[in-house]
């Protein structure tokens, strides 16, 4: 969106600490200033008529000047750091209050890029292109205001000149801006194509494609190098007519010095203080200019940051919930891009009621827990919970009410019993211990499981997130095929204490095991999107409840 | 949005490269192809650093001289050089940045590629980290190449020409230029190098645990939100940064200092050499466009001291390509050169259009530590086999053993490792990848015809979308069951003559389930079939020749039907 600007005023709301260096970095930009001013007439004169004194400011004055500037790199990398670290924290933030199904569509390796990699990207802006765009206020002007007093000639070349620092680094800049906003995706779907390949490995050996992926691999990387250079082309085309518009002023300026010199309209100390103080003039610009395109990184990645989290539903409703006796599905449609998932869904759940969902795979039973979780939200309907709106209710609230055992759980890096814990961070051990004992875990819960659980099976992953949902002590039960990766004799050992933990509780199952069944006071076919309650199972000893009230229409 | 113009390339098509071809040079060998555009691109670098330090000098001359007032032809070759390296400068620089990232590109496209060659015959190391690790490891090499070595030789070169220059005028001038640059273009430099590298040994750390939350925080989001515990992983990671950011903090503090004092060392250099050239009784003339020169090399210093902190950034890239055999440097330096010239798994060439015969699958006496234990069996070709036993019975790895992608660490298994295209399948860590189902068929078999992969498809029971459908990151556009069944098409696809199937009716409804296992069993016809499962009590036992049981590594029982 819109021009990338210089200064991004996002940044000094977002972190009101930066106004403070940003104020300190004006202050050391007129020191600079002032300090090359200093140190040039110093060095001209000098250089013209050698005096002990003047050598001695000139070295004193270049001292201070690299002293100011050297503060203005730690003020600059202090406001990197800071918001890096604030991003970092909001981003972390904005990914949980969005919800698992936006991070799905908004891809989560792209913001795990983002708030590594991408935010360290600013750094360079900060450090590099900040200082050296206040210096291209301070210092033109000191320099211009020093050559009016000492020559008008050159003053008015100067000014005639510096202008066209800006204009083509502008000119240039829009030229630069869509390319390399196509270069940072391209990289990023790179990297992409590089996970996926790298993940897939172990699938390209068996079927002995990996050789040949080399060549994807390779193609990849050379459109990437193809796309870059067409970029860099237009990139560095900036940096060659700042450089030349530099060096050619220098020129314009010393040679028709050197010519007055010769007729004798102009004294020689007054020409060195031309010389010397005419290059700097266009140095803070000329850098900042070259640094654009590189710190434009760290601007898109800001960018990107700031979009993101402005663009992140937050969820602000806060009614607060406890239990509930009656949860009402009206009409409730869900759409994705390209299917529905649930069509005018018509259900009543009643606390107490132990519901086993049937049905063919993709037919929308897992959209049917997202729902009831709050990762999706109705396209269309309502879901009330004791008559009050799902949407309204303060979803943390909400969901501690629920107990969950998704299709594929994320295990974290850290203790087994950290992942058991996981809602309840507090647990006594022993408490965990029961928790793994009744999901047939082992029984070293110290065990440290590495990055998204690298090392365990997909049956102990089931196991672990079995025994989460055990050790949380919640109303209602959402299981998503759970036996679906266990043995006979741990599926057993599963049934048995599911029944048992979905005892006096209501809960909604994804089952295909016939055994699951028995733990089902009722059954609902999902299919196509559309709901349909089954025949209570006719090996379940209990009645379904009043079938007046118990019914389903679809 | 990234269907269009990308798709192509993710998967390829082509036949199999032999890998004896693809992953041959190693060390030096990577840079020799460009070894041209790499000099080219140095020398244009020092011209343009020599032209910016001579347009100071140059001028500076220009002007004394004109203060003599002597006729005005003895400044008109100053005044053309004045005005050509004003012009020269920028053109210069232009043309040597366009070379030397051409060059560096090129050396970076044969990087990834060699990297992803040098992965394929490792055993796997899955750690998420590995595409940022990747990412940023390439780009190491392109920072080695335009960001240290290119600035060293030509910084490098022009600082030293600039104090040969001093000795020109005396030995005074010299020794004051000579003894400015010890300092500013090697001493600070090595140490900015030094502070560097520590610099990283402080931040390496920290930036690795953040990433491990930052996974956790964004793939583990949905287990967080419903347990609640979103807010506390954000505040590890928040407080991660945090601590990242004091320690960024604090090393900013003493690399400025670093920078302060190179330009205030160039200062004292030039106000040196203006006192030696005086000293030394130099024309006034030289002795100004010799102290704008000596001030000149602060610019040339200071691109050093980058150089150097860029160099200690990427020591620790540089080192992980070394480990995996990619080296910048000349193959008689380096150390790993031939490290992965044979590679842990042998690669063959996909046999293409060749009837294969099926062989007799045998283990004798076969373990693997910790996971098998003296399995001995034999599979008579065309046999199809049921592999049962509770999770960790040490099914998979069986399956795995048999396909050659595990070693046995005793025993003998046939066929061997050689004739690796005769066993393969659909196996416990299947991936789908984020390609269209075609491509991600196609993988099996790159010249399927489309009625085979439409048969593949049906067989496997995955016959609701379209095959240009794209599948997504991690598959995540289809369900579990379809992900499971597009794997499982794939294996069929490939048609191996032992077909090895993990699982493959799992997250099936039983109905389906039993449906899908009948169809692929008869597909198979006269190949052997053997197929991992923990639930056959829902199938029919009588499809198949013979059941094992497998437990704790070993096995229990085997029974024959027929």
């Amino acid at each position: 969106m819109g021009v990338v600007r210089p200064f991004d005023p996002r940044l000094i709301r977002h972190v009101p600490a930066m106004r403070r260096d940003v104020a300190l970095l004006a202050v050391l930009g007129v020191a600079t200033a002032l300090s090359i001013v200093i140190a040039a007439s110093a060095l001209a004169k000098a250089l013209a008529a050698f005096s002990v004194p003047a050598l001695a400011t000139f070295v004193a004055a270049l001292g201070a000047r690299a002293v100011f500037t050297g503060l203005s790199g730690v003020v600059t990398a202090r406001m990197a750091a800071t918001v890096k670290a604030q991003l970092r924290g909001e981003l972390l933030k904005a990914a949980g209050n969005a919800g698992p199904v936006w991070l799905g569509g908004q891809r989560a390796g792209e913001l795990a890029t983002l708030t590594g990699r991408g935010l360290d990207a600013l750094d360079g802006y900060f450090t590099g292109y900040l200082p050296q765009l206040v210096l291209s206020v301070t210092v033109p002007l000191a320099v211009l205001l020093t050559l009016a007093f000492a020559d008008v000639t050159s003053a008015v070349i100067v000014l005639l000149t510096l202008p066209l620092i800006p204009v083509f680094g502008i000119l240039i800049g829009w030229q630069t801006r869509v390319a390399t906003e196509r270069q940072w995706r391209r990289l990023r779907l790179l990297g992409g194509h590089f996970l996926d390949m790298v993940t897939g490995l172990a699938t390209l050996r068996a079927f002995r494609r990996a050789g040949a992926q080399v060549a994807a691999v390779r193609e990849m990387a050379d459109r990437h190098r193809s796309a870059t250079m067409k970029t860099l082309r237009i990139a560095f085309l900036s940096g060659l007519a700042l450089e030349l518009v530099a060096t050619i002023s220098v020129a314009l300026v010393a040679v028709p010095i050197g010519i007055r010199l010769l007729s004798g309209g102009l004294t020689l100390g007054t020409a060195m203080l031309v010389l010397q103080l005419t290059p700097e003039a266009y140095a803070p610009l000329r850098i900042a200019g070259t640094r654009f395109h590189a710190s434009m990184e760290g601007l898109t990645a800001l960018d990107q940051a700031f979009t993101l989290l402005a663009a992140a539903p937050t969820a602000k409703a806060s009614t607060p919930v406890a239990g509930f006796t009656e949860l009402v599905l009206k009409d409730v449609s869900v759409s994705y891009e390209r299917e529905t998932a649930l069509s005018s869904v018509v259900l009543t759940i009643r606390a107490g009621d132990r519901i086993a969902l049937t049905g063919p795979s993709g037919g929308g039973k897992s959209t049917l827990l997202a729902l009831l979780l709050g990762f999706v939200t109705p396209t269309e309907g309502t879901i009330l919970i004791d008559g009050v709106d799902l949407s309204t209710l303060d979803r943390p609230a909400w969901r501690s009410n629920i107990a969950w055992v998704p299709q594929k759980p994320h295990l974290f890096a850290g203790t087994l019993a950290a992942n058991i814990s996981l809602g309840d961070p507090d647990a006594p051990p022993e408490a965990i211990d029961a928790a793994a004992k009744a999901a047939a875990l082992p029984h070293d819960l110290g065990i440290v499981l590495g990055e998204r659980g690298h090392g365990m099976s997909s049956g102990e992953r089931q196991r672990i997130a079995i025994a989460r949902a055990f050790l949380r002590d919640a109303g209602l039960l959402l299981l998503d095929e759970p036996t679906a990766r266990l043995d006979r004799v741990s599926e057993a050992a599963v049934i048995s204490s599911t029944i048992a933990l979905a005892e006096g509780k209501t809960a909604l199952m994804v089952a295909h095991r016939p055994a699951m069944l028995t733990a089902a006071t009722r059954v609902l076919h999902v299919e196509n999107g559309t709901v349909t309650e089954l025949p209570t199972p006719a090996l379940h000893p209990e009645p379904a409840g009043d079938p007046a009230t118990a019914g389903v229409i679809q | 949005m990234t269907r269009s113009g990308t798709a192509g390339a993710v998967v390829a098509r082509s036949e199999a490269v032999s890998p004896s071809v693809t992953v041959s040079a190693a060390g030096g060998g990577l840079l020799r192809p460009f070894w041209w555009r790499l000099v080219g691109a140095g020398l244009l670098g020092a011209l343009t650093e020599a032209a910016g330090i001579a347009l100071l000098a140059t001028a500076t001359w220009l002007i004394m001289t004109a203060a003599g007032q002597p006729p005005l032809p003895a400044l008109t070759v100053a005044i053309v050089m004045v005005r050509a390296l004003a012009i020269g400068r920028g053109t210069l620089r232009y043309t040597e940045r366009l070379a030397s990232h051409d060059a560096v590109l090129r050396i970076v496209t044969e990087v990834r590629a060699k990297l992803f060659a040098a992965l394929t015959t490792r055993p796997l190391a899955r750690n998420a980290d590995a595409l940022s690790r990747m990412v940023s490891d390439v780009d190491a090499v392109q920072d080695a190449v335009v960001r240290v070595a290119l600035p060293f030789f030509a910084c490098g070169l022009i600082a030293l020409l600039t104090a040969a220059g001093g000795f020109l005028f005396g030995p005074l001038t010299g020794l004051a230029l000579a003894a400015g640059l010890l300092v500013t273009a090697v001493l600070v430099p090595y140490l900015g190098y030094r502070l560097a590298r520590s610099a990283s040994a402080q931040l390496a750390p920290l930036r690795a645990a953040y990433a491990v939350t930052t996974v956790d925080v964004v793939h583990g989001a949905a287990d967080l939100a419903a347990y609640g515990a979103a807010a506390r992983y954000e505040a590890v990671g928040a407080a991660q940064a945090a601590e990242l950011s004091a320690v960024e903090r604090r090393l900013a503090r003493r690399s400025f200092a670093l920078d302060t004092l190179s330009t205030i060392v160039s200062g004292l250099t030039a106000a040196a050499v203006l006192l030696a050239a005086r000293e030394q009784g130099t024309s006034l003339v030289w002795a100004a466009a010799l102290t704008i020169a000596a001030l000149g090399t602060g610019e040339l210093t200071l691109a050093l001291l980058a150089a150097a902190r860029k160099l200690a950034e990427i020591q620790e890239p540089l080192r992980r390509l070394g480990a995996l055999g990619i080296s910048l440097r000349p193959a008689l330096l380096c150390t790993h050169r031939d490290s992965f010239m044979q590679p842990a798994v042998p690669l063959s060439v996909q046999s293409k259009g060749v009837e294969q015969t099926v062989p007799e699958v045998r283990l004798d006496n076969v373990s693997v530590d910790g996971r098998l234990y003296g399995i001995s069996l034999a599979l008579p070709p065309g046999h199809k086999v049921a592999v049962i036993g509770p999770s960790g019975a040490g099914k998979s790895t069986l399956l795995q053993v048999i396909a050659g992608a595990i070693k046995p660490d005793h025993g003998t298994v046939t066929p061997t490792v050689a004739e690796f295209t005769v066993a393969t399948g659909l196996m416990a860590d299947a991936h789908v990848f984020h390609a269209t189902i075609e491509d991600n068929l196609r993988i099996a078999k790159p010249d399927a015809t489309d009625s085979e992969l439409r048969s593949a498809l049906d067989t496997a029971g995955l016959t609701e979308y379209q095959i240009d459908v794209l599948a997504g990151e991690d598959g995540a556009a289809l369900s579990g069951g379809q992900r499971q069944r597009l794997a499982l098409a794939r294996a069929i696809l490939a048609a191996p003559p032992v077909l090895l199937l993990d699982e493959p009716t799992e997250g099936l409804d039983p109905r389906h389930a039993v449906a899908v296992l009948r169809s692929v069993l008869e597909s198979a016809r006269d190949r052997t079939v053997v197929v991992v499962t923990h639930h056959l009590q829902s199938l029919d036992r009588l499809e198949f020749d013979e059941i094992i049981e497998m437990d704790a590594g070993r096995l229990l029982s085997l029974s024959r039907n027929h």
